[in-house]
């Protein structure tokens, strides 16, 4: 697997969702992404990026995209330093929320995206990789 | 400050959705829609938004809080031009909009509304 190129979005106020959104947009046409895909992955972003926002009181989306033998992929990693998740198990469960939202902001964009990783301690921050391949 | 424009015609409110929304202007959307409800005493609200390429859980939740507030104002909502990636998406993600009514297009999305307040 190599890296083919990489970056990163800071992700600080709300207006910094929308980059990030439209940055992750550009990066996936890039990489060749099905209209379907690629939305389903932008949706993905704006979640992960408000619960950077939000949650973890800002952060930054790191991107690369990867080239593994004949595919295309798009990694993105969102990491604050905030608070952490307490309680892994139940910040997965849909409809739970420890704010305003629905609920549907983790568990759904661990649907949305073919591979997802979150990895997180209390009072150290949050750092959840996502990955989607053409 | 940066706002959605909100049309009237006749007895109904036009709203077409044409900028990647951040949260606050979603939320500034909503005030405003229920604030003209009230001035206007509209009876239908049409929200086109098959200008946007993504929903999300918070534009989601947008849609529903105005199609709930809009029915205790005696008023109906249709969202319309939902694209079909958009769709597919906002499934998957756990979201089907329950209490949101919608039509295909604008045309359709009218004639829903007209024929929902004739009923009335």
């Amino acid at each position: 697997m190599t890296v083919r190129s990489s970056g990163s979005q800071p992700i600080q106020i709300e207006q910094d969702v929308v980059l990030a959104r439209q940055m992750a947009r550009k990066l996936a046409q890039e990489c060749g992404m099905r209209l379907i895909d690629l939305t389903k992955l932008v949706t993905a972003v704006s979640e992960l990026a408000r619960n950077t926002m939000v949650y973890g009181g800002g952060g930054d989306m790191d991107w690369q995209i990867l080239d593994e033998d004949a595919r295309t992929g798009l990694r993105l990693v969102f990491r604050d330093e905030g608070p952490g998740i307490l309680d892994i198990k139940l910040a997965m469960t849909d409809g739970w929320t420890s704010g305003s939202g629905l609920g549907l902001g983790l568990t759904g964009a661990k649907r949305l995206v073919e591979e997802f990783e979150l990895d997180t301690e209390p009072g150290k921050g949050t750092r959840i990789t996502i990955t989607r391949w053409t | 400050m940066e706002r959605i424009p909100i049309l009237q015609m006749g007895n109904f409110l036009l709203v077409t959705i044409q900028v990647d929304m951040h949260d606050q202007l979603a939320l500034t959307l909503q005030d405003d829609l229920s604030e003209r409800i009230s001035r206007t005493s509209a009876r239908g609200v049409l929200i086109d938004i098959s200008a946007l390429d993504m929903v999300d859980s918070f534009i989601g939740r947008m849609i529903g809080t105005i199609s709930g507030l809009s029915k205790i104002m005696d008023a109906q909502t249709v969202l319309v031009g939902m694209q079909p990636a958009v769709a597919i998406t906002l499934v998957e993600l756990g979201l089907t909009l329950p209490g949101v009514s919608t039509a295909l297009n604008v045309e359709r999305g009218m004639k829903l509304l007209q024929d929902r307040v004739r009923e009335q």
